[in-house]
């Protein structure tokens, strides 16, 4: 003990660097074989993968347009994915993020015109946001409080109560708030000047900020708070949090309705700044998309940024790689799912359990 | 040990089987032979090494030492197909059968995989052997429909017909109604009668003498006896479960130097230490508190062969301490007043094991011993106290206050603390490091979190103290404390439970599953906490270490208090036989 001691902390510390490098290497060396066998599809389906990677890098990076898009998309992904750690973290599945966007999304588009008409600018917005993330939450609260008080699975539920919102949305876009001055089936569409500012002279919507601030709040009370080490907790071992005197169904609403209220106030910011309205049978499913970019982050805030940012760029360059090249659309979430699969061999082949959420 | 004859050559026999576990050796040059037409008990604590020893023979584990000899060759038993295949089959506690199938599915299941079960060829062995073995069931019902017994018949019929000649049944009573042990027990009967060996674990004593025809009784993973057939037929109820007692808690099989040193360090406290209400009689460490009032009623009425003053009086009126020439009454001494743990007429519901109208109380430096069989409702018992189960009747009283409606961190803020068991389970969050483990029971509370925010240095400065003044054994205070070994997790859960302003400290079973140092470690820190004043109330399943360390001990049986003694020369006899309900 004595003497281990005066070596200790230089020894930590290699430790230490040895672990988080071997982490970063865990996560980044997934996607870089992730990236040579969609090469090798590409390959296979006449393309040049290198031309390809290349329209995605100029298109999603390099050309000021392109990178404008790319962080405007960030905006959405990223309150979904702060509402994918709280969630996580707790212990829970919230695989309802699709309805819940969605459903946030359209209130925000029903409530915006109107407002807009007869407050300030800045107050409409609040308070589209507000509604917008209380809406998400409140279609949340069944299966909150199923789970929480009756044990019933959120996987399950969160997902029955996800396809019934995005339908739900339709509905209310044909039937409630349809636009009766156009003759496609939307919501009236809010005007430039009333939306989310754009920040300086770009393209870019002000609604990244809203995401940025929210990521990095839910990564400081997931670990440096005491409600967040509760979640943590119950998360983690349920039993050691009731053992601890946690009141664990208590907790377990409050994570889901923190979370689904994220995931609504990811839509209507994505209104709010970008779209302007909902059309009918819009659902871009970027809740489930998150899921596997919040894994590949292990739940962490800032890791989580990185990803999304590294998703946009696939994603904003993969839509005009893809239609230039003749390749589908779609490519961009299999070159998502290899990094996946590889990911998991690589936990396997690293000997560690992925430690996800239990359901 | 009785030399019985063997009447025909043994089945299977394990000889100098050792069985090593990171910091536990659970089985220890264990020898155990099974001969054909003989119902062959093995009896032990939990934690004693049955499991252990029969998962070797059902090819789950494999010895580190020792040999398995199947119709006299040495065998290995590399997996349980293996152990089929020698004709060992297992019927493990919980159910192993796929409840949404059919019996008949059930037993199909496991064949060949390419080839289509034999339904009818099945159908027409199960009848044949339900025949002979005289039970009924029904081939094409759905096994989530039968009862626990019946489930466990057609777990034996699909051993049976996989050839089996040895069967374990692994706890097997554990599950069923009293009518399901018995048609168990008959069955048992009629399977010897045909030339199998069958092999009954259990820790119930009366089913051992009941059913066995040999005895062998593991303890702390080693053979400490066997009663031989003809022995067992040659005793009557009565003196074999005395005999079984002397064997499972006798001091001749088992008197080693830690356990011998831990009763001279018992005494040496005691005599050097002893509690402020005992001065008048440093023999028996707490006179008074033999006037509390134990439930014991019921103890009463059992007629077993402890004297009359051994046993609590029913009533707090009664004259308490008769013989002795100093007779107090409850009323004078109120010792709801000077308890530090006050428990009256609780009752707490449980589907398992319910709690009825348990009364006790223990004054500040008293350890008072909870001795039982496992699962007679110590984990229900402690799990009220602690705040992690709702009461249905009945008053928790710490320091003369009601907190019985006050919730887990209420109490333990109050000083009402319960180091668990269930060290990874519930005790600690096994990938969080060491020192947030410590304050696990204290999260938002100052000085660790200030205004809802982790103040990482104090929890830090908090974490090196308890590590110092527990002596955990860790890398670095973050690690995740699930890499320590059993005995640095039992320190830290002990350092975070009888750290600060404790009271009563409830430990449940603090010793199991630890090395005989570690385990002496942790029976040095109860005996100085109550020494510093805590009460303390001890759970365990260990007779001799109840002995060593407390002052008093209480029966628990069937979630009642049967009885409460003072530690001294008889105590050993009379828990043993409160305990067995002989």
């Amino acid at each position: 003990m004595t003497t281990g001691r005066v070596e200790a902390p230089t020894r930590r510390e290699a430790d230490l660097y040895a672990t988080s490098s071997r982490t970063i290497l865990l996560a980044l060396a997934p996607i870089l074989v992730a990236l040579t066998l969609a090469g090798a599809l590409l390959l296979a389906l006449g393309v040049d993968p290198l031309t390809y990677y290349g329209y995605v890098l100029q298109r999603g990076l390099l050309s000021p347009l392109g990178f404008e898009g790319t962080i405007t998309r960030m905006a959405p992904l990223l309150l979904l994915a702060a509402s994918l750690i709280v969630a996580f973290q707790a212990g829970i599945w919230n695989l309802g993020g699709d309805g819940q966007f969605l459903l946030g999304a359209l209130t925000a588009a029903a409530a915006g015109p109107p407002l807009a008409a007869h407050l300030p600018v800045s107050a409409a917005l609040l308070l589209c946001l507000i509604v917008g993330a209380g809406v998400g939450a409140v279609w949340a609260l069944l299966p909150a409080l199923l789970r929480a008080y009756q044990g019933v699975n959120e996987i399950i539920t969160t997902l029955m109560m996800s396809f019934l919102g995005v339908s739900f949305a339709n509905v209310l876009v044909k039937l409630v708030f349809r636009d009766t001055t156009t003759t496609v089936p939307q919501t009236r569409t809010l005007p430039v000047a009333d939306r989310l500012p754009r920040l300086f002279d770009t393209t870019v919507t002000s609604g990244v900020l809203i995401g940025l601030v929210a990521i990095v709040v839910v990564q400081l009370v997931i670990t440096r708070t005491a409600f967040g080490l509760r979640l943590r907790v119950v998360g983690a071992n349920a039993r050691a949090a009731v053992h601890a005197g946690l009141p664990v169904p208590r907790l377990v609403v409050a994570a889901f309705v923190i979370s689904a209220g994220l995931a609504g106030l990811a839509g209507a910011v994505e209104i709010l700044g970008v779209e302007g309205n909902v059309r009918a049978d819009w659902n871009p499913a970027f809740s489930l998309t998150v899921v596997p970019l919040v894994f590949l982050a292990r739940f962490n805030g800032f890791a989580a940024i990185f990803f999304v940012f590294l998703f946009s760029v696939l994603s904003i360059g993969g839509e005009s790689a893809a239609h230039r090249m003749g390749v589908p659309s779609f490519f961009n979430l299999v070159i998502v799912a290899l990094v996946l699969v590889l990911l998991a061999l690589a936990e396997y082949l690293g000997g560690r359990r992925l430690s996800g959420p239990v359901a | 040990m009785t030399a019985a004859q063997p009447r025909r050559d043994p089945l299977v026999s394990m000889r100098g089987i050792t069985k090593r576990f990171p910091g536990v050796t659970a089985n220890e040059n264990v020898d155990l032979v099974l001969r054909p037409g003989e119902v062959h008990v093995l009896l032990g604590e939990n934690g004693a090494g049955k499991s252990t020893l029969v998962g070797m023979l059902a090819g789950l584990q494999q010895p580190d030492a020792g040999t398995i000899s199947i119709g006299g060759r040495s065998e290995r038993i590399d997996s349980p197909g293996r152990a089929l295949a020698f004709g060992i089959g297992t019927v493990f506690q919980h159910s192993m059968l796929v409840p949404s199938l059919s019996v008949l599915d059930n037993l199909a299941l496991g064949g060949s995989w390419w080839r289509k079960p034999d339904r009818a060829g099945l159908v027409a062995r199960l009848r044949e052997m339900c025949r002979d073995i005289g039970i009924e069931v029904d081939p094409d019902v759905v096994v989530g429909s039968l009862s626990l017994g019946e489930r466990q018949q057609v777990e034996i019929l699909r051993a049976l017909l996989r050839g089996s000649q040895v069967l374990i049944l692994d706890e097997a009573t554990a599950m069923l109604t009293p009518k399901g042990a018995e048609d168990l027990g008959v069955l048992m009967r009629r399977l010897v009668a045909r030339g199998l060996g069958v092999v009954l674990i259990t820790h119930k004593l009366n089913e051992a003498v009941t059913y066995g025809d040999r005895i062998s009784v593991l303890r702390l993973g080693r053979n400490v006896g066997e009663i031989g057939p003809t022995a067992l037929a040659s005793l009557d109820r009565k003196s074999a479960t005395d005999e079984i007692v002397r064997l499972m808690f006798g001091v001749d099989s088992r008197s080693t130097t830690e356990e011998a040193s831990d009763r001279r360090d018992a005494h040496a406290i005691n005599t050097s230490n002893p509690p402020p209400v005992s001065e008048e009689q440093p023999e028996s460490p707490s006179p008074l508190w033999r006037g509390v009032r134990g439930e014991g009623r019921d103890a009463l009425t059992d007629a077993f062969l402890c004297p009359p003053t051994q046993v609590f009086q029913p009533s707090p009126l009664t004259p308490l301490h008769k013989g002795e020439g100093n007779s107090f009454h409850a009323s004078e001494i109120c010792a709801a007043c000077s308890a530090a743990l006050s428990v009256e007429h609780l009752s707490v519901d449980d589907p398992l094991m319910p709690l009825a109208d348990i009364s006790l109380r223990v004054a500040p430096g008293e350890i008072l011993g909870i001795a039982g069989i496992d699962g007679n409702g110590q984990k229900q018992f402690a799990e009220a106290l602690a705040g992690q189960r709702p009461v249905r009747a009945g008053t928790i009283r710490l320091d003369g206050h009601q907190v019985g409606q006050l919730d887990v961190a209420a109490r333990h803020a109050l000083g009402l603390r319960y180091v668990t068991d269930d060290r990874l389970g519930e005790g600690t969050v096994a990938a969080f490091p060491l020192a947030i483990n410590l304050v696990l029971k204290e999260i938002g509370a100052r000085p660790f979190w200030v205004g809802g925010w982790q103040r990482s240095a104090t929890i830090d400065t908090h974490a090196r103290k308890l590590v110092a003044d527990f002596d955990i054994r860790t890398p670095d205070i973050q690690t995740p404390i699930g890499k320590l070994s059993g005995g640095n997790i039992q320190r830290a859960l002990l350092a975070r439970e009888l750290e600060g302003p404790a009271r009563v400290v409830i430990f449940a079973k603090p010793t199991s599953g630890l090395d005989a140092q570690n385990a002496q470690a942790t029976r040095r820190r109860i005996r100085d906490a109550a020494a510093s004043g805590v009460a303390a109330l001890l759970i365990s399943t260990d007779l001799e270490e109840l002995l060593a360390v407390c002052d008093r001990i209480a029966v628990m049986r069937q979630g009642r208090i049967v009885g409460v003694v003072l530690n001294d020369g008889m105590a050993r006899q009379c828990v043993g036989e409160m305990m067995s309900g002989a």
